[in-house]
């Protein structure tokens, strides 16, 4: 599974990568976190507020971060 | 939570808020008295000032900023873009408008947003009537106008706010300026198939909520800050005496404030209260009105950004637009209204 967390660096981009981390450590489920800042590519997701979070190529939530439950259910589905 | 329990606590919330508003008045004069304030005195008009607005505004600034938040969870930036995208110029630069004032936005997502709409075939003028409108009339500005101004103010702002954005984007438009957009911005492959939220009610009451904290816990300290200096304006400075140079009668203090205004980059939150102040000791409607259309619509650190996907020509004409319509705003109102709020 790979995970993609887009966003320029504001401070929600930040709490997002931030939840991510602490719920993928917590779930023991291998995944690869990657941030993506790039503002061509965030653009090819179709996402136009940061933070978003994609999952396998797929936009999961842009605008806004999720709730730590959210994400957990995210890495099972 | 299920829906009748969270309609339950949003109901006895409102009237809780109703009543707390409505004694708010009676509640900072008591507070004044029991901290022994002494209304006459200059240090006394300015604590009670700050007693009583600083309450109001925030409260107001709440009730607001809940509903706008509410509403919200109806337009991501998504479906406004498809909504813009299927409309031509002209009737496009109204509804761009309009949506600029429920979508949300902060100026650290306009170049995305501006990369969105252009690659999704949103008209150039119409993508600038969103980009005008959007950090413009926004609820914050207009909550702290209805509360330190009334509702007449407020509306003013909002009507001429839009008119500036519709009229900016379209003439934009027809300027026809298509090739000054950074080269790169049109090959950006975007797609739009990004996910539609499936909101319940309780999901959009939960919305509400989490704008309250994220705005409100981002610009109290700013409603403080402006109250603060306003109650010392309003305290201090002796009435009329700003209406020599900041009157009505003097026509260059309207470009004055545009000049000053655009570059800055304040919070209208700690801004408004200021105005409020400087109004009331006899500067002009139409010059403070320009001012914090300045404030709010354009920035220098805006502009930073914007170049990345703008060429100078276009930046530069985009600036110049916005500041004219201003201007033409600020003329209108101290011709019409002069000092009279």
């Amino acid at each position: 599974m790979l995970l993609e967390i887009l966003g320029t660096g504001c401070t929600k981009c930040k709490l997002l990568h931030e939840a991510v981390l602490k719920a993928v450590t917590e779930s023991g489920i291998v995944v690869e976190v990657r941030k993506v800042e790039d503002i061509a590519k965030i653009m090819e997701y179709g996402v136009m507020s940061t933070p978003a979070l994609v999952k396998d190529g797929k936009v999961l939530v842009a605008g806004k971060v999720p709730t730590p439950k959210e994400i957990a259910s995210w890495l099972v589905a | 939570m299920n829906t009748r329990t969270a309609n339950a606590v949003l109901v006895i919330a409102l009237i809780g808020w109703w009543f707390l508003y409505g004694a708010l008045a009676c509640l900072s004069r008591f507070a004044g008295s029991a901290l022994g304030i002494e209304p006459a005195s200059r240090m006394g008009a300015s604590l009670e000032f700050l007693l009583f607005e600083v309450p109001k505004v925030l409260m107001l600034l709440v009730l607001i900023v809940y509903g706008v938040g509410v509403l919200r969870s109806h337009f991501s930036p998504e479906q406004t873009r498809r909504i813009l995208s299927r409309f031509p110029e002209g009737v496009g630069n109204v509804l761009a408008a309009l949506l600029g004032i429920a979508t949300p936005f902060c100026s650290c997502s306009a170049v995305p947003l501006f990369i969105g709409f252009l690659t999704a075939g949103v008209p150039l003028g119409v993508t600038f009537s969103f980009l005008i409108s959007a950090p413009m009339v926004n609820e914050v500005a207009l909550a702290l106008l209805f509360g330190l101004f009334g509702w007449r103010v407020a509306g003013l702002y909002l009507i001429t706010g839009l008119a500036v954005a519709m009229l900016g984007g379209w003439v934009i438009g027809k300027l026809r300026m298509e090739r000054h957009v950074e080269d790169w911005v049109m090959k950006v492959r975007g797609s739009t198939d990004v996910p539609d939220s499936d909101l319940r009610w309780v999901d959009r009451l939960r919305a509400g909520v989490d704008a309250v904290r994220e705005i409100v816990g981002k610009v109290w300290p700013w409603v403080v800050a402006g109250v603060g200096v306003g109650a010392f304006i309003h305290g201090y400075v002796p009435t009329g005496m700003l209406a020599s140079f900041m009157g009505k009668d003097a026509w260059w203090t309207v470009p004055l404030a545009v000049l000053i205004g655009v570059p800055m980059y304040a919070n209208a939150a700690g801004i408004i209260p200021i105005v409020s102040a400087l109004l009331e000791k006899g500067a002009a409607l139409g010059t403070a009105l320009a001012f914090m259309m300045s404030v709010t619509a354009l920035s220098a650190p805006e502009a930073i950004l914007l170049r990345k996907v703008l060429k100078p020509r276009l930046l530069a004409t985009f600036f110049g637009i916005v500041s004219c319509g201003i201007l033409l705003v600020g003329w209108l109102f101290n011709l019409l209204l002069g000092n009279a709020p």
